[in-house]
């Protein structure tokens, strides 16, 4: 029964005269294969002086000596104190609390110090404000042991001593002949920082303290100021709110310097089938975007509009004549109607830096009543003012600044007109940065003070208002530094410590009686006075009105307002709470900032009303989770994680929309080894400034916006050469405006991205992330919206849960622990804090850009990002299970392929990924050397040293979350990042073996960590506790998102998780029985 | 090592210099006797008993004075006699400024204050509870005379036992120098007589060629193969004997840059494993004491006793001058801290690789395990050296055969309850508690 049939591999075979298939016939290879070509001519290997012989020799005479060599075990050893400080024990941790404030972010954070080195940074879970750590705060402990940190004091380029730098600045800062002293400064909330200035400002009179925030919040400070007399932010409580509507805030990402997400989430869990409800207005595809209900993508003008028909419709004042587009209109209406149905629970947020904006957005909030919003608590991280910054420079440029001494900025990157101000800086008599770096400015400075770590200073802020946040040193200063406040004290001749002054200041007006110690050693402290506190501003009390206490000034739609909001039936508290808001103060701050130009309401909405929607392309300039504002760029783990959203390493890039790129025939495209290529484009705004970027065409980017990052492209010795990656977007942020109007074309090239996620859609694979709706989820069954899945076994359909229908045999798990992880997706806003912890606990290496191109990347933990193909993922699995043979217009063929284009506003879920320490786990039965095996307490273990990297189970498992080192990532020149030099590897983890070439690894769900605890209870004689069992990711989890713990405690939050509705297994079909469990995402859908 | 104290203060101060008196109490009491006699002017001052003065010394007095050598305090040889003829106080005011020597600085007297001064203004501690009686046999103890330097003892015990292994080798050598003269001399006869022979013409008669053994040997295959077999055997026995080796450091016995011996503070002054090494309570590891440790003994003790000066020739050492090693590192000269000290670098003994974890708290604080289970006879170690091989099947035998201690730990009740059921025994080993998990060591 043999067939006829003609069986070929390639089309050349059925062409029956052709040459080439008469040659294979006969060889193996079409053409001779050229030996000559590696091996060399016959006479040049003569002549060699090397025979084949010698050779052999060689190899086998260095073979032998290495192995004699490895035979000799290296001395080892031991140096133990001379007085061992009585804290230390080694092997055992120390916690601190201090406080990260680098002027970017601000947070009250734990630090795990072993003997002595700080080596991971935790959530301070005391402090009521800014406790959880984002990744940026979770990697700067990696910033203390930089190995380009500057050493010392320098002159120039040489280095000084304190003594010459004290006695050189004092006697000029004294001979200056009148011309100014600027102290320019981050944002510092600080009271006793404000109170020396002060000081100095007594002894030096010609001072001016000019805070500057590299990426401004002064039209949002400006508003506020103009309202309530306070210049600071207000102070949102997402956890209040029912209904959120943002239009262009990124409150999950940086928006009035960040710290919003765990208030937010909290309301994201669905309970009592109750979760709230946001919609977002915006032009990029932002984290916040990502986790909301509702994403109306539209361009940065349209959102002044839409603000301004969101006020005249929430108010219900139609005097406002907005231009809107149809859709928008519709999406303005129904949102107003949702805050309108949730009133006082719902609030209103805006991220355009455009005071008009932030002053109707106040306004909206006031009206509303919203409990959500707390004006009287003010967000003090952001101080600068654009206009204080601008006459700064014309200052400068004029000459009339003798001495600027800078702390913790970084202008000459920072700035869109960096050059005006080095000219400036040449003009002055003296120019002192305190600088950790040789960067941009400090590098053009007389002087570099150098200045500590966060880690290493004293410091206290007020984040909030009566919040308080104290900084103290966790190591002794690495280098020879003096932080900026010591500096102060000496030429300001106040003797005595920082921590003495420090100390004094705050018994005396800041503690109340309360000790000192403990707030040292909660990091936080909280009083309970609700008022200006002491952020040391001279707080002057002007008759300076503002047009609102004016009648006169008061414009028509003002006057209604204040007529409506009486005449609804505000209750008399209330009503003293909105006049007392008319006839405000206005504070002269530090930097004096003159307010009185900003509009009153209604005017403001007029004037957002009036915006002009240009026809031409909109840039909104944004920061990344990851990189912020570009101070930390030399930290190779923030270079290394892949933006949520894009999942691109290692770069910034302009993000288009899929149309716009069309237009600008700008393209992506994947090349063989799974890279991603992109175009470049050349942006240029008002035809001046023109930087050219790689595209990326972002999925939701609204038609006609483009966006891009700041925080790359940064230059000088303050950076390794692998991190000078990216393009600066500063120079186009003109005007302190992170709007600009651009023109883009095409440039030549091509840029290779080191994007770590190909497939950007779930492509209906439903089983991957489970999600429903809020309105399904409260009225069908489990069954119907969190199916388990079948199997059929004798033509009876059995759930894959069911022990039948399983390969393996079970064991028995219920004696001891038994460890699961929850990750509830609805808390889950993706912002990679897990990621960043889970590199610093498990000394996961850093690979460098171009291999984690080639896939290459190590970290254990992944956040997934999937978008919908259709507008949701629903539709998405209609389609797919729609699709109906192999070919036509419902076949899989090409059905598969048009999935994986996600659609123009797509629905975005996030889900990290890690080890599912799968109890039937793939990977572990295919191990030749039984390498990986399962524990009982759930884990599944990988032992390194018995590993021979025959990489079999990476291949086995159904989750890709086995990483192989390809490489040697330490003490290897090539990978010359944190494990390279001594400094950096400070930071290892003691107890988490650092892996070497050839071996596998992955998440070992902290196994280090829980032994500890166990062994913590086993010592003290007790049972462990629920909430004692963490990981480093459901640790740094502010969100509470991640549950960790040991579900045979049947008390314990994960046992309550494991049985709840909405969880589920990951590719539960599989059958591999997975400890880490997944919480199906709902989404607030209803409509209102 | 298995005695135990509550603080160092029960712990009698064996070997330090005051216990060389043990074997002098008797020459003490002639001694006095002879004072006596001789001195019968001082005899009201002399009338206490010098070895009960001996062990109150000790116990009040040692840990600020010695006889000799001003310490914290100054030396108290013969210090009636001194304050007597020096200064021209009595005991009525040596027992005042004994019982309460601040109340007498107070008082303004002028050689209390004097004193008070000299000493870095470290006032004594009172002793309130010691008796007429009691002072006066301390005073009796320190009147008696310095002993003669006992050093040319054990020196001379040091030649004799040197001349010993001198004569054993001259004897082997005699020995084998007359064998070789033997050997010798038979050869020069047996070639005499050859020559004998050959002059008088008698034919020696040859040896009867027979084919060589290795020869013989060569053409019986089976014997070949058998031998191939044993050899190959053997050697395959022997390389994977040395290839186990490898790494494995038992008996590991580095000269350290201290001679510090174990058999001297654990052993014979029995002082607690985690006195020194406190760390093993809650850490994974022991720790090596830090220098300010040693000092907390070593400040006062800055010699040996002259025996235990002599057990160190044995060894070839000094312990004088290894305490003395310690001193530099420490900065002590002797009175105060120099500051100007320098760590010192440990020859660490037991390494484990880096990829496995072991945490001593674990095993010694929860497991409740001496620490000679794993470091062996330590309290007999002059010098420390690593016992076990430190293999993981060394590790994992013990967990298969070692219970656990669950007795009054309430973390392990309801495991222990538990799995004791489900394995069916009264006691759980540390393998079936999952000692024997890979993930439980490597991570």
């Amino acid at each position: 029964m043999s067939s006829n049939k003609k069986y070929w591999k390639s089309v050349e075979e059925l062409n029956e005269n052709s040459s080439i298939v008469e040659a294979l016939q006969q060889n193996e290879f079409v053409e001779e294969i050229p030996t000559d070509e590696f091996l060399g001519d016959k006479e040049s290997l003569e002549s060699s002086s090397t025979s084949r012989r010698d050779f052999l020799k060689y190899v086998g005479f260095s073979t032998a000596a290495a192995s004699l060599a490895a035979c000799e075990g290296p001395v080892i050893k031991s140096i133990p104190y001379i007085v061992q400080p009585t804290e230390i024990i080694p092997g055992v941790a120390n916690y601190y609390a201090t406080t990260i404030a680098n002027g970017f972010d601000f947070t009250s954070v734990l630090v795990k110090t072993r003997e002595g080195r700080p080596i991971k940074i935790e959530n301070n879970t005391d402090a009521a404000t800014n406790g959880m750590a984002n990744a940026r705060v979770n990697a700067s402990v990696l910033g203390l042991y930089d190995n380009l940190r500057v050493k010392a004091p320098m002159k120039g380029e040489s280095t000084i001593s304190w003594a010459t730098f004290m006695s050189e600045t004092s006697a000029t800062l004294k001979g200056l002949n009148g011309k100014a002293i600027v102290l320019l400064t981050q944002s510092m909330p600080s009271p006793s920082t404000n109170k020396l200035i002060a000081e100095f400002k007594a002894k030096y009179t010609n001072v001016k303290h000019v805070a500057y925030d590299a990426i401004s919040e002064s039209a949002t400070l400006d508003a506020y100021q103009a309202r309530y007399g306070k210049r600071g932010m207000a102070d949102y409580d997402f956890s209040k709110a029912r209904t959120i509507v943002s239009i262009g805030a990124d409150f999950l990402g940086d928006w009035q310097g960040g710290g919003f997400e765990s208030g937010y989430a909290t309301k994201r869990i669905p309970d009592h089938g109750k979760m709230s409800r946001h919609i977002q207005f915006e032009s990029n595809m932002s984290l916040t975007g990502a986790n909301a209900d509702k994403r109306i993508p539209l361009t940065p003008s349209e959102q002044k509009l839409v603000l301004a028909k969101l006020y005249s419709e929430v108010t219900g004042n139609s005097a406002v004549g907005v231009k809107l587009s149809e859709g928008l209109n519709s999406a303005v209406k129904a949102a107003a109607k949702e805050i309108k149905l949730a009133g006082r629970n719902a609030v209103v947020v805006t991220g355009i830096q455009d005071v008009n904006a932030q002053t109707t957005v106040l306004e909206i909030n006031a009206y509303l009543r919203s409990v959500a919003f707390k004006p009287g608590t003010t967000i003090n991280t952001r101080q600068g003012s654009d206009k204080a910054v601008t006459k700064l420079i014309a200052d400068m440029k004029a000459g009339n600044v003798g001495a600027i001494i800078m702390n913790g900025v970084n202008p000459v990157y920072t700035l869109p007109n960096a050059t005006e101000f080095k000219d400036g800086l040449a003009k002055t008599k003296l120019s002192v940065a305190f600088s950790m770096k040789q960067d941009e400015t400090s590098s053009l400075c007389q002087y570099i003070a150098a200045a500590p770590h966060n880690l290493e200073s004293w410091g206290d802020f007020e984040l909030k208002t009566g919040h308080y946040s104290m900084m103290q040193p966790t190591i002794r200063p690495l280098f020879n530094t003096k932080q900026f406040q010591e500096v102060l004290m000496s030429w300001t001749d106040v003797s005595g410590s920082y921590r003495d002054y420090l100390k004094s200041v705050w018994t005396k007006s800041i503690l109340n009686g309360a000790s000192f110690n403990k707030a040292v050693q909660d990091g936080v402290f909280v009083t309970h006075l609700n008022g200006s506190g002491s952020n040391g501003t001279a707080s002057v009390e002007t008759t300076t009105s503002t047009k609102l206490k004016d009648k006169k000034d008061r414009t028509f739609l003002g006057g209604v307002i204040h007529d409506v909001a009486v005449g609804v039936g505000i209750k008399d508290e209330d009503k003293d709470e909105y006049v007392t808001t008319t006839t405000s103060k206005t504070v002269s701050n530090a930097s004096g900032t003159d307010v009185s130009s900003v509009l009153a309401v209604g005017a403001a909405v007029k004037a957002l009303a009036n915006t002009k929607v240009s026809g031409g392309l909109e840039l909104s300039l944004y920061t990344k989770t990851g990189m912020g504002d570009g101070q930390q760029a030399n930290n190779p783990w923030l270079q290394e994680f892949p933006d949520p959203i894009t999942r691109t390493t290692w770069d910034n890039y302009l993000t288009i929309s899929q149309a716009d790129a069309d237009n600008l025939k700008l393209k992506n495209w994947n090349v063989a080894n799974g890279g991603l290529n992109g175009s470049y484009a050349k942006v240029s705004v008002n035809g001046a400034e023109a930087v050219t970027v790689p595209v990326l065409i972002q999925p939701g980017q609204a038609k006609g916006s483009v966006g891009m990052s700041f925080g790359f492209g940064r230059t000088s010795k303050a950076l390794k050469e692998e991190m000078k990656t990216g393009v600066n977007a500063y120079p186009l942020y003109q005007n302190f405006n992170t709007i600009q109007s651009v023109t883009i074309e095409k440039a030549a090239g091509e840029h290779e991205f080191a994007c770590v996620q190909l497939h950007n859609t779930l492509m209906g694979r439903g089983d991957i992330i489970k999600e429903t709706t809020l309105e399904v989820f409260n009225t069908k069954d489990k069954k119907y919206w969190n199916a388990v899945p079948e199997v059929s076994l004798n033509h009876i359909a059995t759930p894959v849960t069911s022990p039948d229908v399983d390969l393996w045999d079970e064991f028995d798990r219920s004696v001891g622990h038994h460890f699961n992880l929850s990750i509830d997706l609805n808390a889950c806003t993706g912002c990679g804090a897990c990621v960043i912890a889970c590199h610093a606990e498990n000394n996961v290496p850093v690979v460098g850009k171009s291999e984690m191109r080639r896939s290459r990347d190590m970290h254990w933990l992944r956040i997934d990002r999937y978008y919908s193909h259709q507008d949701t993922f629903e539709a998405d699995d209609a389609k797919k299970d729609g699709f109906n043979g192999l070919f036509g217009d419902t076949g899989s063929l090409g059905g598969f392929g048009e999935m994986e284009s996600p659609a123009d506003n797509p629905q975005v879920a996030f889900q990290p990924v890690m080890c599912q320490h799968c109890n039937h786990a793939p990977c572990e039965t295919v191990c030749p050397v039984a390498a990986t095996a399962h524990g009982r307490q759930g884990q599944n273990h990988m032992a390194y040293n018995r590993c021979v990297g025959t990489r079999y189970c990476a291949n086995n498992c159904p989750y890709k979350v086995r990483r192989f080192n390809w490489f040697l990532y330490n003490k290897n020149d090539e990978f010359d990042y944190f494990m390279n030099d001594d400094l950096g590897r400070m930071v290892l983890n003691p107890d988490v073996t650092v892996r070497s070439r050839g071996v596998m690894e992955k998440c070992s769900m902290c196994i280090q960590k829980t032994q500890k605890t166990i062994l913590d209870a086993k010592r003290d004689g007790r049972l462990v506790k629920d909430g004692e069992f963490q990981t480093a990711c459901s640790a740094a989890c502010g969100n509470g998102a991640m549950i960790f713990g040991d579900v045979n405690d049947k008390d314990s939050k994960i046992a309550a998780l494991k049985e709840d509705d909405r969880m589920y297994h990951l590719l539960e079909h599989v059958g591999t029985k997975p400890n880490v469990i997944y919480q199906t995402k709902v989404r607030n859908t209803s409509k209102a | 090592m298995k005695k135990s104290y509550q603080s160092l203060e029960d712990n009698p101060t064996y070997n330090m210099k005051q216990v060389i008196y043990c074997g002098l109490t008797s020459k003490i009491y002639s001694l006095c006797i002879v004072l006596l006699l001789t001195f019968s002017t001082s005899l009201i001052a002399q009338e206490g008993d010098p070895a009960n003065g001996k062990s109150l010394f000790n116990s009040n007095c040692a840990a600020c004075h010695k006889l000799d050598k001003p310490m914290t305090g100054p030396a108290l040889r013969n210090v009636e006699a001194r304050l007597a003829d020096e200064q021209g106080l009595d005991r009525e005011w040596l027992s005042a400024w004994i019982r309460n020597s601040s109340a007498l600085i107070k008082s303004g007297d002028a050689y209390a204050n004097k004193i008070y001064n000299e000493y870095n203004g470290v006032a004594m501690t009172a002793f309130p509870q010691l008796s007429d009686q009691d002072i006066s046999d301390i005073l009796a103890y320190t009147a008696a005379p310095a002993p003669a330097p006992p050093v040319s003892a054990p020196g001379a015990e040091v030649a004799t036992a040197d001349q010993g292994g001198v004569s054993n080798n001259l004897i082997l050598g005699a020995l084998a120098l007359l064998f070789g003269l033997l050997a010798m001399a038979l050869v020069l006869v047996k070639r005499t007589l050859n020559r004998f022979a050959e002059a008088k013409g008698i034919e020696v008669v040859a040896e009867n060629k027979r084919m060589p053994l290795w020869k013989a040997f060569a053409q019986n295959q089976f014997l070949v193969l058998v031998t191939a077999i044993f050899f190959l055997l053997s050697s395959g026995y022997f390389v994977y004997g040395y290839l186990m080796q490898v790494g494995v450091d038992q008996g590991y016995e580095p000269v350290q840059p201290i001679h510090y011996s174990h058999r001297i503070h654990a052993g014979d002054n029995g002082i607690d494993c985690k006195y020194c090494h406190s760390s093993a309570r809650v850490s994974k590891t022991s720790g090596i004491p830090s220098l300010n440790v040693c000092m907390n003994c070593h400040k006062s003790i800055s010699e040996v006793a002259p025996e235990t000066l002599a057990e160190g020739e044995a060894y070839g050492v000094n312990y004088d001058a290894e305490i003395q090693k310690l001193y530099d590192a420490v900065g002590w000269d002797g009175t105060s801290y120099t500051g100007e000290s320098k760590p010192v670098k440990w020859i660490r003994i037991h390494n484990l690789p880096d990829f496995a974890y072991f945490n001593h708290s674990q095993h010694v604080v929860v497991g409740g395990i001496e620490c000679q289970t794993c470091h062996g006879p330590v309290e007999e170690m002059e010098i420390m050296y690593q016992d076990a091989p430190l293999t993981m099947g060394w590790c994992i035998n013990c967990h298969r055969e070692t219970d656990v201690k669950v007795k009054d730990n309430a973390y392990y009740t309801k495991i222990h309850e538990e799995l004791s059921k489900k394995y069916g025994v009264e006691q759980l080993t540390a393998a079936q508690m999952g000692g024997l998990e890979c993930g439980k060591c490597h991570y």
